[in-house]
């Protein structure tokens, strides 16, 4: 026997219709906006979590990354001397002004990377190779901002700050939150590029010998260096992440539209299973009077329910996620991925589980004797 | 279900009903006694709002009496907490409705076998059951058809088939034949005479409709809550079962199924 849920779902197209285009809504909404919101996220710091960097040592009271202030390199050597620490490397991360070959100006964020090391490279690249950035004037920029910066790719000339610079790589997909395209170029340059002096850096990247423990060295490199701060690289991505998602309002907006999508989901569903369940009420008063439970037509409205947000979940994600795909091919992206989807689904259930609760509390009261009224 | 010890499938004993409290109070019942025997047709009849359909409710266990005794095969009623009622309708009754109460997203079969779905039978064996109960009204033929595809009759025999899927002994009909045309009532009224006999069922009809008596063994008629007419308490105690080869008595019209 098929369930009397699905059978009142089908038999009603019309109403179908308009709760699924209520659940769809909510889905597509919501995962874009959660979708947005995990992409602006990985934008602000996809710098830190991608530098392989165990410890940010910055100067003191420096909060984020796009407000570095130079401080002197050889602090370096203090923090390589601590124990634990095994390598230690200078980074630069600030915006330097970008000049087209047409002209126009366009600020950036250049990313000067240590050579000697591993940490703070660029990743993702898909032409050229991070060993050009020792020729001179070489930068990587990303293949998403091409259009941006006025260049149609490598072996383009342009100045940032002033200076020479010449496209030697291609990165495919690094963003950022502030919309200034990322650079990278060599330590050195990148100092050129952004004035900063010689002998000082913004950043030391540390990693730590296999085994060590992270909070352990950080405590360790505290006194031994001074006027900076130290800190782990999850908290440092972490306070970056809040920084720009939640100091800024731009996360709380996002979260807020995704939050409504789901009102409205919720509101539209329930107004739906609701009618529904008036326009059946005859059938539950008939179900009461054969002998079911209350518990038997709570279950044939949360399988609705759960029918519908099955079926509006999989419509919506479906379009979601072919949003999702077309805005990695620009600047924004939204990054809906198995977890996202997952909860989305769970939340998805509880919208339309929670919307049948007037329906549940209306069969509830529902007096078998009305059967005997004609 | 446990076979019980008498004939007696309802014993209602000295049942009031009133509606309200205080000055608007209104008495809908007035120690109403009644017995009804399995095998039997009990017909009730009376004016609008004379109390048959309470008395009815109060039979089915969708209702409570203010005072009195109700017993469906020896279980009481009365009293139990709320909760208790489905299982007590579950075990002892089967309603017929006056405007058949089919679920139209459903068909004749999986209608039938709703009623199994809410005593926990489901798949094949609910498939297999409801299929015989549309067989014992002759409606098998039309099992997978959806109640907007069937006539009145139609209608009325799927609803029969519903409610005595449950193997109740008990089948409560509320007004059988009032959607009915004088011919298909006359089919429906032969069916539920012969499904008491045949199948030892106790059957309670409300009706306003005369020609139904033809079709019952007893009689009763209620007026401003009372039994003003019919014995309620027959003094032969279960003598009242037919053989299950009774003739039917006269009845206008064919008795053959309509189509």
């Amino acid at each position: 026997m098929p369930s009397l849920a699905r059978r009142n779902l089908l038999h009603d197209r019309v109403r179908l219709v308009v709760t699924l285009t209520g659940i769809v809504f909510a889905v597509v909404l919501s995962a874009i906006q959660l979708g947005l919101f995990v992409g602006f996220q990985r934008a602000t710091s996809d710098v830190i979590r991608h530098a392989g960097a165990d410890i940010w040592i910055t100067s003191a009271g420096v909060t984020h990354l796009e407000t570095g202030v130079p401080f002197s390199e050889r602090k370096r050597y203090d923090v390589l001397a601590t124990p634990g620490v095994a390598a230690v490397q200078k980074h630069i991360v600030r915006f330097g002004q970008w000049q087209r070959p047409d002209g126009g100006q366009e600020s950036v964020m250049v990313i000067g990377v240590d050579l000697g090391g591993t940490m703070g490279r660029p990743w993702n690249l898909v032409a050229g190779s991070v060993e050009h950035l020792a020729e001179p004037d070489a930068v990587i920029v990303d293949e998403l901002y091409l259009d941006k910066l006025g260049i149609a790719g490598i072996g383009d000339r342009v100045e940032i700050g002033g200076r020479r610079a010449r496209v030697v790589g291609l990165t495919r997909g690094i963003r950022t939150f502030t919309t200034a395209p990322p650079v990278f170029t060599s330590f050195k340059h990148a100092q050129d590029y952004t004035a900063v002096p010689e002998d000082q850096t913004l950043y030391l990247l540390a990693r730590v010998e296999p085994g060590a423990d992270v909070d352990a060295v950080v405590a360790r490199i505290g006194p031994r260096v001074t006027d900076v701060r130290v800190v782990p690289a999850d908290r440092w991505r972490v306070g970056q992440e809040s920084y720009w998602m939640f100091g800024t309002g731009a996360g709380i907006t996002v979260l807020i539209a995704a939050g409504l999508g789901l009102l409205v989901g919720v509101v539209v569903v329930a107004q739906t299973i609701y009618a529904a369940t008036v326009d059946h009420i005859k059938e539950y008063g008939t179900l009461k009077a054969m002998g079911a439970t209350n518990a038997y037509l709570y279950r044939v409205i949360l399988q609705q329910a759960a029918l519908s947000a099955v079926a509006g979940y999989g419509i919506g994600i479906a379009i979601a996620a072919t949003v999702a795909q077309g805005s990695l091919a620009g600047t924004t992206a939204i990054i809906l991925e198995p977890p996202l989807a997952g909860a989305l689904f769970l939340l998805t259930m509880v919208m339309c589980l929670g919307a049948s609760v007037v329906s549940i509390n209306k069969v509830t009261r529902i007096d078998p004797a009305m059967v005997f009224k004609g | 279900m446990t076979q019980p010890a008498t004939n007696t499938a309802i014993a209602v004993r000295q049942v009031s009903k009133v509606y309200g409290g205080g000055a608007t109070a209104v008495r809908a019942l007035h120690d109403v006694s009644l017995d009804v025997q399995r095998g039997e047709v009990l017909l009730m009849m009376g004016p609008s709002g004379s109390g048959k359909t309470t008395l009815l409710s109060i039979m089915g266990a969708i209702l409570g009496a203010s005072s009195g005794s109700v017993r469906l095969n020896g279980e009481e009623v009365v009293g139990r907490p709320e909760r208790d009622l489905p299982r007590l309708r579950l075990a002892h009754i089967g309603f017929v409705f006056q405007g058949f109460n089919l679920f139209p997203a459903l068909s004749a079969v999986e209608n039938v076998a709703l009623a199994l779905d809410v005593r926990g039978v489901r798949g094949r064996e609910a498939h297999r059951r409801a299929i015989a109960a549309l067989a014992s009204v002759e409606m098998d033929h039309k099992a997978g058809s959806a109640p907007a595809d069937l006539s009145g009759g139609q209608k009325q025999r799927v609803a029969i088939a519903r409610a005595l899927v449950g193997e109740p002994t008990i089948v409560l009909a509320d007004e059988p034949t009032a959607a009915l045309d004088a011919h298909t009532g006359a089919t429906v009224l032969a069916l539920l005479r012969r499904l008491a006999h045949e199948r030892n069922r106790a059957v309670v009809m409300v009706t306003h409709d005369h020609r139904a008596t033809a079709y019952a063994d007893r009689t009763v008629e209620i007026a401003d809550g009372r039994l003003v007419a019919g014995e309620g308490l027959p003094a032969g105690g279960d003598g009242l079962r037919r053989p299950t080869s009774d003739p039917l008595p006269p009845t206008p019209g064919s008795l053959a199924p309509d189509s």
